[in-house]
């Protein structure tokens, strides 16, 4: 099990580990989860889907090799699912089975309802009790505005109190990543807590980098081919560029089919891997020669 | 930390703030705080250290590296993100005469209370007008009734289930009772699904032909926002601009003192098709317009391709529960959707009504709120001005 502090001692060397760990990260993002573990502040990353938010919180809980512990938002959700919650049918259960043996002590009683066992650990619980532990607090742009405030309660200063059984406190904080897809502004007071990366589309260099360090069968060529033509695809100006996670899609298609290299007609008949409107398909279609095209 | 090295950072983070980044206190603490942990030695550290803990939106990224080159003299070695953003969010700038709830020297101090009896019959004889054609006083007037409607949208059935007194058994809760009563189920608890407002969403054209109608809506916009916190509110013009930060102020003369900073395209043309698409971009289709009701304020006089705005208003129609169109023209006689990008948009639009005065405002207001069922297909933008 690694320690946090000994992960690495600069980023250039937890770039490493990630490295080992499948995922390539550039400089930029490096820096800013290494002084995320350092400072022990939760790093709050943000950009358009699919250029690998969700997977850095994976690949950093396999460099500490800790237990990640998901929350995925939405919009309603609340302290029951991020937090604890009791069991109650299996505190009923305890009820009745304490009666039928004929249990009189009501203060025990209760006392014993209201034990760790009946409670149900939600994952921001969880990710307390856990050390250490990797929390993602996913599409945090998705739950609602009030959720913003509790979350930084419990990001401020790591305990949960629960009236009845008293407070939960974090032995050692666990390592949280917040992610956003930027579909609404999330609350300065919760930015201002965490350390903030914007995470832009990859360079050609590092999308090609990307590529083989997933899908390291791929002939050079394909990779090259496919970077090239997503970097074009995103300069479109379509509905939906694609992101990282498209590319590595993509290439997996075309792998599917045996290809080594791109052409109009692999383009045209894969292009549903990448594409995911109908008006960017249709649009892309009339222009696959190019897109497939070699400088 | 050496001082030096603070009062470099204080002095960089003033810049910063100058510039339009909101650097608090504590960011600066934090900057100061990650320096030490990546040593202040090269300035790719600095940089760094920098710009994860002043920044807060990929706009502050690209304010951030201005002036850390400017400050600096130079980027560090390689600057290793292209930060691309559109290019919004530039505040707007009334027209001076906007009334900004200043009176007029007729109604000092001693005529206040006789004003006030007067309000609710000036009103009346204000309410069908033309608020292009209004005097001052008359326009000051308008806009302060302006200000108090109270724009609302439809509700909707939330995820969330809420206690309620009928609907399905809510297992949880009635369990939690029994076991109150010693595992007796002595009454049953339900529950339903919560409501929640619809978003509401302006679009208001601020070009050369709107510019007698833009402000009247903007207050409208900024009454919805003061009620429904959620509320977006854009310009278009030849750029689009996000005002719903300037109009959260709860005061509508400081709100739309605070929209006015200067900007390029006020009383320019439109190019309603291109400011669509950035909007939806940008902003719509990532989820500020799904689901939402949205009000587009224009007279649809497009000076860009009418395809391209027709197609957008597709893709607006596809994600917005309901599409209302402001045209101010619509409150005329005779009118007839004659316009190039009025014709384009109008088989998106649910909903075609006048916003040239008073009473088609408040009429605005009773649309928004009204429940109606989800339009689908067929012939549509019915009028009621």
């Amino acid at each position: 099990m690694a320690d946090i502090d000994s992960a690495a001692t600069t980023p250039g060397e937890l770039a490493g580990r990630l490295d080992a760990a499948g995922y390539l990260a550039d400089e930029g993002l490096a820096t800013a989860a290494f002084l995320a573990l350092r400072m022990g502040r939760p790093l709050f990353l943000e950009g358009e889907a699919g250029v690998g938010k969700t997977s850095l919180a994976q690949a950093l809980a396999g460099v500490l090799d800790a237990p990640l512990i998901r929350l995925q938002c939405y919009e309603g959700v609340d302290a029951a699912q991020a937090l604890y919650d009791w069991d109650f049918p299996r505190q009923l259960l305890h009820l009745r089975a304490a009666e039928a043996a004929g249990v009189t002590d009501v203060d025990r009683l209760e006392h014993e309802l209201y034990d760790r066992r009946f409670l149900l650990a939600r994952p921001l619980l969880r990710a307390l009790e856990t050390t250490p532990s990797v929390l993602l607090v996913d599409e945090i742009d998705r739950a609602d505005d009030e959720f913003e405030a509790f979350l930084l309660e419990v990001l401020s200063d790591f305990t949960i109190s629960i009236p009845e059984l008293g407070t939960v406190r974090a032995e050692t904080p666990p390592v949280v990543v917040v992610t956003s897809n930027r579909t609404r502004e999330v609350h300065d007071a919760l930015k201002r807590r965490c350390l903030y990366h914007w995470l832009a589309h990859p360079t050609f260099e590092r999308e090609v980098a990307v590529i083989r360090r997933h899908l390291p069968d791929v002939s050079a060529r394909l990779a090259d081919d496919v970077a090239r033509a997503v970097q074009r695809l995103r300069a479109a100006g379509l509905l939906k560029p694609p992101g990282l996670a498209e590319s590595i899609d993509w290439v997996t298609a075309l792998t599917a089919l045996g290809a080594t290299e791109l052409s109009a007609d692999l383009a045209a008949r894969t292009l549903g891997a990448v594409l995911k409107y109908q008006e960017d398909t249709e649009r892309i279609m009339g222009e696959v020669a190019e897109l497939a095209g070699r400088p | 930390m050496s001082i030096a090295v603070d009062a470099e950072v204080v002095g960089f983070a003033r810049r910063l703030a100058a510039a339009g980044v909101d650097v608090a206190p504590t960011r600066v603490h934090a900057m100061l705080e990650a320096l030490d942990v990546l040593g202040a030695g090269s300035l790719r550290s600095v940089y760094w250290a920098g710009r994860v803990t002043l920044c807060a939106s990929p706009e502050d990224v690209e304010r951030y590296d201005r002036v850390f080159a400017a400050h600096f003299g130079r980027r560090p070695d390689r600057p290793p993100q292209r930060v691309t953003v559109p290019p919004v969010t530039r505040m707007i700038a009334l027209p001076d005469d906007s009334g900004d709830g200043a009176r007029d020297g007729a109604d000092d101090d001693r005529d206040q209370e006789r004003q006030r009896i007067a309000t609710a019959s000036r009103v009346e004889v204000l309410r069908h007008r033309d608020v292009s054609t209004l005097s001052r006083a008359d326009r000051a007037e308008v806009d302060r009734y302006v200000s108090t409607l109270l724009p609302a949208a439809p509700d909707r059935a939330t995820r969330r289930l809420r206690p309620s007194p009928s609907g399905p058994v809510d297992a949880r809760r009635t369990v939690r009772s029994m076991l109150r009563h010693g595992g007796e189920p002595v009454d049953l608890r339900r529950h339903r699904h919560g409501r929640r407002q619809r978003r509401l969403v302006f679009l208001v054209d601020v070009s050369g032909s709107m510019a007698p109608y833009a402000e009247t809506l903007l207050r409208f916009a900024h009454a919805a926002c003061r009620v429904r916190p959620g509320t977006e509110v854009f310009t278009v013009g030849t750029r689009l601009t996000r005002v719903t930060r300037e109009l959260r102020r709860r005061d509508p003369a400081a709100a739309l003192a605070a929209a006015s900073v200067a900007i390029d395209d006020w009383s320019g043309g439109t190019r309603l098709g291109d400011e669509l698409k950035e909007f939806l971009d940008r902003w719509g289709q990532r989820g500020t317009a799904r689901g939402a009701v949205v009000v587009i304020g224009s007279d649809g006089w497009e000076r860009g391709d009418p395809a391209l705005l027709a197609a957008q208003m597709a893709r607006l129609s596809r994600l917005a529960r309901r599409i209302v169109w402001v045209n101010p023209h619509r409150g005329y006689q005779g009118y007839s959707p004659s316009t190039g990008g009025m014709r384009a948009a109008l088989p998106y639009v649910d909903r075609l009504v006048a916003g040239h005065s008073l009473g088609a405002m408040e009429e605005l207001a009773g649309l928004l709120a009204g429940r109606e069922p989800a339009r689908r297909g067929g012939a549509r933008a019915r009028s009621d001005a």
